[in-house]
């Protein structure tokens, strides 16, 4: 039984058919990412997992049990984090409260400080910045703080959506290593990415998005060897 | 080409309206500054009307007053806060607390406890601000729940029409229910409204009452637990963190609907202690007392910068201490108080829309 399932999943804004028959499914401690183009539905299929979104049709599994049309505040204790689409950090709340708010739905004081030393080791600079407010941090920051909050509700499966997006090149590859580390130690990733190349090279398997649907899967070798996928979404190098 | 000359003589209109406007506040400006001058020093030097004693007396009424509006304030901000939305019904929670204490108040009158001892006295007012707290943060979830909650998705506009649907609908509630009659407060003997401690000022007393520095002490003590309680406390992260971003609240595990519900709760209780702190020292209660004291908080959270707790404590301090010392320090008769607050409402939105301590709200950052 595959971590987490979705199975035939249709999305609307509106009257728009945003996710038009998405299935898909991630094994517990795999990278795996969609990749396509801008408006193919990858944000979308993070929101309607994490719950912000409801699927009109087609059903959602986390470990056997059906998450669709759970609120969002519940599923994060089911063990799905997401880290949000830019980034998103309260920028009003310093870095420490930002982390503590990640950590909301838990009571596990002592634990949750230990979480937080564990943030600071994957992201020194935060350690740093504690006490500073959230929207005086650089991009890169931001996109480290709300990796970190994700993080600090302990998820079995972190959603990430578009951590390279605005970041120096530098701060992407350091970001990617990250992303790995964090996969290391025994968390499921389902990475949104535009830069195919980067998400490809860190991921097992992948899913191409085109308009609303599923177009291609395989193992991330499989897609990077892809003569379409390399034309459309590696630069077209062949 | 008509169309080109059409584009010009518009553009030319515009610019036009457009320098006028930039003259507007200037001018504005230096008229308010040129008659506040002339004024103060003409009652100031000139005239001399008032001793020391006359002007620490309105000080004293101007910062008990606006203590009130400082924790009434509190309650319109912290809901702006949240949904970004004025709760004009808010004055009437006000007015329901106020109810709650005066009737509790008549209860221990009427058995007997309320004068027995200096301890029955003080359980009374105690037992008086609970009940008046209690009743005034069920109106405020239960308005929260009927006559906000369904509106979330609604344009702006909407739930602003709902909160003076909201308002008119208590206020004559109150009406058919309590009668529309002046109801005077009963005071404790301990607490009576002409009672208190004298100061001499240059020969003369000055009168401090106990209700007075009740409503002073408790609304410090009030605004200093919301602050904290904002600040400190896991709920109060909650609340800020539902202010800036209501979807990535949800997505940390926060139940925004709970948290909206709490905040309504706490403006809701400081409406009630304010309700009660009212009666107590101003004496008189009715359906329509939340009314002004309502509006004039409004104005207070907006001078302060809405939104913005510390905003509406000064706000409300400010407003209370100009409407108590202005209209004699300007010369101006008393009954022009109230234009004078809102004459401060109408000078901060022109000048500082932003408020006192109120911050630029900039585009979210991508």
């Amino acid at each position: 039984m595959a971590m987490l399932e979705l199975k035939d999943v249709h999305t609307y804004y509106g009257s728009i058919h945003a996710l038009q028959g998405i299935s898909l499914s991630v094994e517990k401690r795999e990278i795996v990412t969609l990749i396509g183009a801008n408006g193919a539905g990858k944000s979308t299929t993070l929101n309607t997992i994490s719950g912000l979104m409801q699927p009109r049709t087609g059903s959602i599994w986390l470990e056997g049990k059906r998450i669709d049309h759970v609120p969002p505040h519940e599923i994060v204790k089911m063990g799905i984090s997401q880290g949000p689409e830019g980034r998103r950090v309260f920028s009003r709340l310093t870095v420490r409260e930002n982390l503590e708010m990640g950590a909301y739905t838990r009571t596990d004081q002592a634990a949750i400080e230990e979480d937080m030393e564990r943030v600071f080791t994957l992201f020194p600079l935060l350690k740093e910045r504690q006490k500073q407010v959230g929207g005086t941090l650089s991009g890169g920051e931001q996109q480290m703080l709300s990796m970190g909050r994700a993080l600090m509700s302990k998820p079995e499966i972190f959603l990430l959506d578009e951590p390279s997006m605005g970041l120096a090149p530098m701060l992407v590859e350091a970001i990617f290593e990250i992303i790995q580390n964090i996969n290391r130690q025994g968390t499921t990733i389902l990475l949104v990415e535009q830069n195919a190349l980067m998400a490809l090279s860190i991921a097992h398997r992948g899913y191409v998005l085109e308009t609303g649907r599923i177009v291609l899967g395989g193992t991330a070798a499989e897609l990077r060897e892809n003569p379409e996928v390399k034309a459309a979404y590696l630069g077209g190098r062949s | 080409m008509a169309d080109a000359a059409m584009a010009d003589a518009v553009q030319l209109r515009h610019k036009r309206f457009f320098n006028l406007g930039r003259l507007v506040r200037p001018t504005i400006g230096v008229l308010v500054i040129a008659f506040l001058m002339w004024r103060l020093l003409t009652v100031l030097f000139i005239q001399q009307a008032y001793g020391a004693d006359t002007w620490v007396r309105f000080a004293v009424s101007g910062i008990i007053l606006g203590s009130v509006y400082a924790v009434i304030a509190l309650g319109y901000t912290l809901v702006y806060g949240i949904l970004f939305m004025i709760n004009f019904a808010h004055g009437d929670v006000m007015m329901l607390g106020a109810f709650a204490g005066y009737f509790t108040l008549e209860a221990f009158n009427g058995a007997g406890i309320l004068n027995r001892s200096l301890a029955s006295s003080i359980l009374s007012i105690t037992v008086a601000f609970t009940v008046g707290m209690l009743v005034a943060t069920f109106v405020a979830i239960a308005l929260e729940r009927i006559a906000y909650r369904p509106l979330r998705t609604a344009p702006r506009l909407v739930p602003l029409i709902s909160a003076i649907g909201a308002s008119l609908f208590l206020e004559n509630m109150a009406q058919l229910v309590f009668g529309a009659a002046r109801h005077t407060y009963t005071n404790p003997e301990v607490a009576k409204r002409n009672i208190g401690w004298t100061l001499m000022v240059s020969g003369k007393e000055v009168l401090i009452t106990y209700t007075g520095v009740l409503t002073f002490v408790l609304s410090i003590l009030l605004m200093i637990g919301l602050y904290i309680l904002v600040q400190r406390t896991k709920m109060g992260k909650a609340m800020r963190a539902v202010a800036e971003d209501k979807e990535i609240a949800a997505l940390m595990g926060i139940d925004v609907d709970r948290v909206i519900a709490n905040t309504f709760a706490i403006s809701g209780a400081l409406a009630g202690a304010a309700g009660v702190m009212w009666g107590l020292h101003m004496g008189i209660v009715y359906h329509f007392v939340g009314f002004l004291p309502g509006i004039k908080a409004f104005t207070a959270a907006v001078l302060g910068g809405i939104g913005n707790v510390p905003g509406a404590m000064l706000g409300g301090l400010v407003l209370g201490v100009i409407e108590a010392m202005g209209p004699a320090a300007l010369g101006l008769p008393f009954q022009l108080k109230d234009v004078l607050a809102f004459s401060i409402l109408v000078l901060a939105l022109i000048f500082r829309p932003t408020g006192l301590l109120g911050e630029v709200l900039t585009e979210k950052k991508a």
